[in-house]
């Protein structure tokens, strides 16, 4: 079997990944990313939407052109960084030290890194409900991919199902495609993304209904409709019922941190229902309890992209710390200055309590 | 295809378009862009049936993670379309159960 | 729960709160090019309206997380924030217009465009049609696909008018 060796081994190309490779590739190391997706950007490249943030997390610029900065940065540095895509790193052997991967659906290769940032990212969550596997009950992350990477259309009328920042944000997206929002249920009291994200779409007339949720997936083979019901303080579902005219059934119910790689390599992980799942202890330069490896973004606990991007940076400067290339120390401290800018509002006042369980001032034996 | 024609912000890009095959029909598709992409374009939903209670599966994640679009592509299955890029010629075909992986000898 | 409570958690601004207060009366109806109101009644990290602003009108932010305060006296309805906010939620309301109909600056991030002399519907926070409004000019002032549609409307529905359609 090849294998192929690197400084800084970076898993995904996304959000925390470009910026974490970037940054280590900046400060000399020599980086190779691996990302699964035909092509790098991860969640960065299906937005439309203008970000939030200050200058110095791209705000006002959309989502797609902030993958393109981190690119370009990324090219700036090229001879340092080595990108390969449609490859998926498939597990890491701690007893080897020895990561595997597979290029395509084929070819299987190992790969030897001094240093690793795990920057898997999420992955969606699923609500169970009868004939929720039936085609046209899509992930909003999915449907993000189909409409705004490959210009597919992704349907002709969707009920979204969740009103965080994920669900607002596609439902206005789909109506950019042309496509109808017949509704957006959240089973909470209130929206939980940001409340100008659900203003956007309310003034274009979609109905969100608070406590509410679905019952069921209608179709014989593919989705025709959906029923949704009310539900009370206890999301138990209430008498009222509605029937709803949809091809797609959106679900953005939140999203899960993928940390395989972290489990196996032995890192201390914890549940933190803040940050929506089990996710690896770390220290202020987001390594974890195995000194090799670095992790940061949404596979450290679920936050904006633009949070993810700074941490990103912070794991990007530590690696490359450690393998003793020059750093500037005031960098470290400037990211950390813009994250506890984007944590301290009442939305960040949840990844705050979640970030407080898991950080670690030092690691025992080292 | 059914494609977004105009959209407020984005503007598409697509590589030379492709012939493939689904289940023996002849499709079009775009080149390097995900099977699944051009399935759904070309108003495919099922793609496989799953192995014990033969339902129908379809697109989902969209990134190589739930295999609800696991399908038989050139003869092999268990492919992840939503990740795998289209090539022109490709044999396309809905997965029943857990599909075979052909043999070398075969 | 009550009712207005309800909308505002789904939304819908029900009533003026911190980040979403309206301009004077006075200045408000004498004021040439309008004056800008700001939707914004939730303390999320976020400052383009403030870098943005040729007249610091929108008050510099002790905290990114601040909900924007505006000083109206500064302000001159360039619509410039209108144009750069990621949440869609700077409108200028022009009260002296003409006599009788008030000119919103409205961001408009859809299709079809529609274009100088077009009747559009007049879309209030829900939604639900308010009024006929008339297109007087389209502009895209940071050529970022963020259009800034200029709609003259009844002069009544100065608080209500907060976004168009393009009826076909």
């Amino acid at each position: 079997m090849r294998e192929i060796t690197t400084d800084v081994l970076v898993v995904g190309g996304g959000a925390a990944g470009l910026s974490a490779a970037a940054e280590a590739a900046t400060a000399g190391a020599k980086v190779t990313v691996i990302e699964s997706d035909l092509q790098l950007g991860g969640q960065l490249i299906k937005q439309t939407h203008k970000f939030f943030g200050s200058k110095d997390e791209y705000a006002g610029t959309r989502g797609y052109k902030i993958a393109n900065i981190l690119l370009d940065e990324i090219d700036q540095n090229k001879k340092n960084v080595e990108v390969l895509t449609n490859t998926t790193v498939t597990g890491y052997y701690i007893e080897d030290q020895m990561f595997t991967a597979m290029q395509g659906e084929e070819e299987y290769f190992r790969v030897k890194a001094k240093k690793a940032i795990v920057a898997t990212g999420a992955q969606e969550r699923l609500i169970p409900f009868p004939n929720n596997d039936m085609p046209g009950v899509y992930g909003a992350g999915a449907v993000q991919t189909l409409m705004n990477v490959y210009g597919v259309t992704p349907g002709k009328r969707v009920l979204m199902v969740g009103a965080g920042n994920i669900g607002l944000i596609v439902s206005y997206q789909l109506m950019q495609a042309g496509v109808e929002i017949a509704a957006i249920v959240e089973g909470a009291s209130r929206i939980g993304g940001y409340w100008v994200h659900a203003a956007k779409v309310r003034r274009m007339g979609v109905p969100i209904l608070l406590q509410h949720s679905i019952l069921e997936a209608k179709g014989d083979k593919v989705v025709t409709g959906a029923t949704i019901c009310g539900v009370d303080d206890h999301f138990q579902p209430t008498c009222e019922q509605k029937e709803i005219d949809c091809d797609i059934i959106c679900l953005a119910v939140g999203l899960t941190p993928t940390t395989e790689l972290l489990f196996q390599a032995g890192c201390e992980m914890q549940f933190v229902p803040q940050l929506c799942g089990y996710v690896a202890a770390r220290d202020r330069t987001m390594r974890t309890s195995h000194p090799d490896f670095w992790s940061a973004g949404d596979a450290m606990g679920i936050e904006e992209a633009s949070a993810a991007m700074v941490e990103g940076r912070i794991a990007g400067h530590s690696a490359a710390a450690s393998l003793g290339l020059p750093v500037k120390k005031e960098n470290f401290d400037e990211y950390w200055k813009r994250l506890d800018h984007l944590r301290a509002g009442e939305v960040g006042e949840k990844i705050r309590a979640g970030i407080g369980k898991v950080m670690r001032d030092k690691w025992e034996g080292r | 295809m059914d494609l977004i024609k105009d959209h407020p912000v984005l503007d598409f890009k697509h590589n030379a378009k492709v012939e493939f095959t689904f289940d023996g029909s002849k499709m079009e598709g775009f080149e390097g862009e995900p099977i699944a992409m051009a399935l759904h374009a070309n108003g495919v939903r099922i793609y496989r049936e799953t192995p014990e209670m033969k339902r129908p599966r379809g697109f989902f994640c969209a990134i190589g993670k739930c295999s609800s679009c696991f399908m038989v592509v050139d003869g092999t299955p268990n492919v992840r379309t939503c990740i795998t890029p289209l090539k022109a010629g490709m044999k396309v075909e809905t997965q029943h159960g857990k599909g075979k992986v052909p043999l070398a000898s075969e | 729960m009550t009712d207005s409570e309800k909308l505002f958690n789904s939304g819908v601004l029900t009533e003026e709160k911190p980040g979403a207060v309206k301009p004077p009366k006075d200045l408000w109806e004498s004021k040439k090019q309008g004056l800008v109101v700001v939707e914004c009644p939730q303390r999320i990290p976020c400052n383009p309206c403030n870098t943005s602003c040729p007249t610091k009108a929108i008050k510099p932010f002790a905290d990114i997380n601040d909900t924007p305060e505006i000083d109206y006296e500064k302000c001159t309805g360039c619509a410039l924030c209108v144009a750069v906010c990621p949440g869609l939620a700077c409108f200028v309301v022009d009260l002296t217009f003409s006599p009788d109909k008030a000119l919103f600056k409205l961001p408009y991030e859809m299709l079809p465009v529609p274009a100088k002399g077009d009747t559009v519907d007049c879309l209030g926070r829900t939604g639900e049609v308010v009024a006929k409004g008339t297109v007087e000019a389209v502009v895209e002032p940071k050529k970022d696909r963020t259009n800034v549609v200029h709609v003259s409307a009844p002069k009544e529905f100065a608080d209500k008018i907060r976004a168009i359609r393009v009826v076909k």
